[in-house]
């Protein structure tokens, strides 16, 4: 009971972080993740090109309404993976289930799952009207059904104006909504997006983003997207799964997996880090403490160690903004060091500190800028940095 | 379609003046000397009459006690109308380029299709293998179909020798023989336009096609052959425009039924010696392919050749 409540709250805390905007959650998204029935579920799929793993081993559970972001580099088998969901491609060995049907070797014309395309693959000899039309005149639907669906779907993306348009009479943002609708006409059980930004320019990147959830939250459709960018899949996405060389490392919500990852891959891959190797010196129930080189002293972990350790060699990961910054020494016998200001990279509401350890360390640290500038510590000032002990993260990977 | 007429801006833009003058000269002059004048002496040949002098005919205008006289003789251009075979002619070679043309299509667009399907680093070959034909004297491939064609050529033999055949086909000096030694010559023209075309439609196209229900077959009748059009239009006019001139391909290959207007015209000139007559057979084709030629330029299928 605790787990499902604690779990509510985190989805609820990630949905006021990510998207706020969105007052018409649809009614399936306010019940707890966890009361869903899962809809897609990857059973150990691989996926072998010649001797090139692309995918190994990747077991995923989509849950019904969810927005699901796929984050990771090139190469990390992403593309592949999405590209098995939508029939274009046959995994190696593993089964995919729809709905707990089995839908591994469904041709893609078979599938109730439609994809958006990373270039949204518009039909530039079909006018906008007939693009989204495509898919349901595939079904042979009658004529008027095929009318009012796609005056509702050029609603819903805002494009009525734009019906009797060709693609490329559009622009960036005014082409993806046309996918969006096309790929959304035939009602999918799943969405797939793959890398729904990645052709638009920055500015108007972050108004499609919380557009496009908009629009996937109003009609419900469970979603699964894929993308480099960790941005996107934080602001868009209520459960990240995080990729790397096949493998999925990592599923949670955005806030777990930025406050709580399991891997020095997953650490570093979402928002920037301070890693400290070191080796455990004393371990107990409720602390662990922790001897890492460039720092003076010890660094104190306030929550025990579950997971069974080969070595005492682990890393201790601390987030900029956990680490604070100050002039005077610290009164704590843990958890600091003394270095001097190495660079400042100015954003505006918060400035970036590079702080030089004795032995050559830089550690990033995030200082608000709320003092006047002429209170704050400048280039090759002496300072201090501090963070507490329940903020710091051990990993032994 | 924005971008192509910015550039052209910006090109004359930056050719303002003595440089753009110069460079759109050359092409200009190219098609004064070789084409206008020759045309036009084709055109007052045209109007002449045949007689035994030389060059074999009269000339158009004469100056006689301060008097010019021009003679148009419209003669030539009557007895086109006139005498059936020249129409004749003229239909059975547009029948033949039409036809050339679309078994051309039938067989060149598979072809282009496949060449596209297979992996790009093999696409270089592939196309290099359609043309290297082209890159023997023409006369020797049509030599060498007429050795092939022949009663007792290497088809009919081995065709008899596997027994499929009793008595040799006479292929060789029919229409027959015409359509095989037309379609082989021209077919690269079919499938490098087609290719091409095909070459530049995204895959995703044809994936998200199929995304949306389509079957293949379908995806390919909605997609893929709609977007490839402008290729096969660009194809087809340079299969087309062409063969209805074509000469030797009829003469070497063709029998007495093969009745094409390039060989009467040739017939005229050399054996007639009626050059009259035979300007009047060119001004007539040339007005004929003006039809093709100016539907050619209205699909914008150049755009097809000169893309990259």
């Amino acid at each position: 009971m605790a787990e499902v409540s604690n779990n509510q709250n985190r989805h609820n805390a990630m949905q006021t972080q990510g998207h706020s905007l969105n007052k018409s959650l649809p009614e399936i998204r306010k019940n707890g993740h966890k009361s869903r029935p899962v809809i897609l579920r990857m059973e150990k799929v691989c996926k072998y090109y010649g001797s090139h793993t692309v995918l190994d081993d990747v077991t995923l559970n989509i849950r019904k309404g969810d927005i699901f972001a796929l984050l990771g580099g090139s190469g990390a088998g992403k593309s592949t993976l999405l590209k098995i969901l939508a029939g274009f491609e046959q995994p190696s060995s593993g089964r995919v289930y729809l709905d707990d049907e089995d839908i591994t070797s469904l041709p893609p014309f078979k599938r109730p799952i439609n994809m958006m395309f990373q270039s949204y693959a518009l039909f530039p000899h079909m006018t906008v009207e007939k693009n989204i039309a495509f898919g349901l005149k595939q079904d042979k639907l009658p004529a008027k059904e095929i009318k009012s669906r796609v005056e509702e779907l050029l609603g819903l993306v805002h494009m009525e104006k734009y019906a009797k348009r060709k693609p490329h009479q559009l622009s960036g943002g005014q082409q993806q909504r046309v996918a969006l609708a096309r790929s959304l006409a035939k009602r999918p059980k799943i969405l797939l997006l793959d890398e729904p930004m990645g052709a638009l320019d920055k500015q108007l990147r972050s108004k499609m983003r919380l557009e496009v959830v908009d629009i996937i939250e109003k009609v419900g459709v469970t979603c699964l997207m894929v993308t480099h960018d960790q941005e996107e899949a934080m602001t868009m996405a209520d459960h990240i799964g995080i990729m790397h060389h096949g493998c999925v490392i990592q599923q949670g919500t955005p806030i777990d997996i930025y406050e709580a990852p399991n891997s020095l891959i997953t650490a570093r891959f979402i928002g920037s880090v301070n890693i400290f190797e070191g080796n455990i010196t004393s371990q107990a129930a409720d602390h662990v403490v922790i001897e890492s080189n460039p720092l003076p002293t010890k660094i104190y972990i306030g929550h025990g160690i579950t997971a069974a350790l080969e070595s005492t060699k682990v890393w201790v990961a601390v987030r900029p903004e956990k680490i604070e910054l100050t002039k005077e020494k610290p009164i704590a016998e843990y958890n600091w060091a003394q270095g001097i200001v190495d660079d400042i990279a100015y954003l505006g509401a918060h400035s970036v500190y590079h702080v030089k350890l004795p032995n050559g360390m830089i550690v990033l640290c995030n200082v608000a800028n709320t003092a006047r500038s002429a209170e704050r510590p400048t280039w090759e000032d002496p300072v201090y940095i501090h963070w507490e002990p329940n903020v710091n993260m051990v990993l032994n990977s | 379609m924005n971008t192509s007429s910015s550039t052209e801006k910006k090109i004359k833009s930056r050719l303002k003046g003595t440089g753009y003058f110069a460079l759109a000269g050359i092409p200009a002059v190219w098609f004064l000397l070789f084409f206008l004048i020759p045309f036009i002496i084709v055109l007052k040949i045209s109007f002449s009459e045949a007689d035994f002098s030389i060059p074999p005919y009269t000339p158009l205008t004469q100056y006689a006690e301060h008097i010019l006289n021009i003679t148009l003789n419209f003669t030539n251009y009557l007895s086109l109308l006139s005498d059936n075979i020249y129409l004749y002619a003229f239909i059975s070679s547009i029948k033949l380029a039409l036809f050339s043309t679309v078994l051309c299509f039938l067989i060149g667009y598979p072809v282009a299709w496949a060449i596209s399907c297979t992996r790009q680093s093999l696409h270089g070959l592939l196309i290099m293998l359609i043309m290297l034909p082209s890159w023997t004297s023409f006369l020797i491939r049509i030599y060498a179909w007429m050795n092939l064609l022949s009663v007792n050529g290497l088809l009919n033999s081995f065709l008899m020798k596997i027994g499929i055949i009793k008595e040799p086909l006479i292929i060789l000096n029919t229409n027959y023989a015409v359509y095989i030694g037309i379609i082989y010559c021209y077919l690269p023209y079919m499938i490098l336009p087609v290719y091409n075309s095909l070459r530049s439609i995204p895959h995703t196209l044809t994936e998200a096609a199929k995304d949306l229900g389509a079957r293949p077959a379908k995806a390919f009748f909605k997609i893929t052959l709609p977007l490839s059009k402008r290729g096969i239009f660009a194809g087809a006019f340079l299969v087309f425009i062409p063969v209805i001139g074509e000469v030797m391909i009829p003469q070497l290959l063709g029998g007495s039924q093969t009745l094409m207007i390039g060989n009467v015209l040739w017939q005229t000139f050399f054996n007639s010696n009626d050059w009259p007559m035979a300007a009047a057979l060119a001004i007539m084709m040339l007005i004929i392919l003006m039809v093709p030629i100016r539907l050619f330029n209205r699909m914008k299928a150049t755009e097809e050749l000169i893309r990259e």
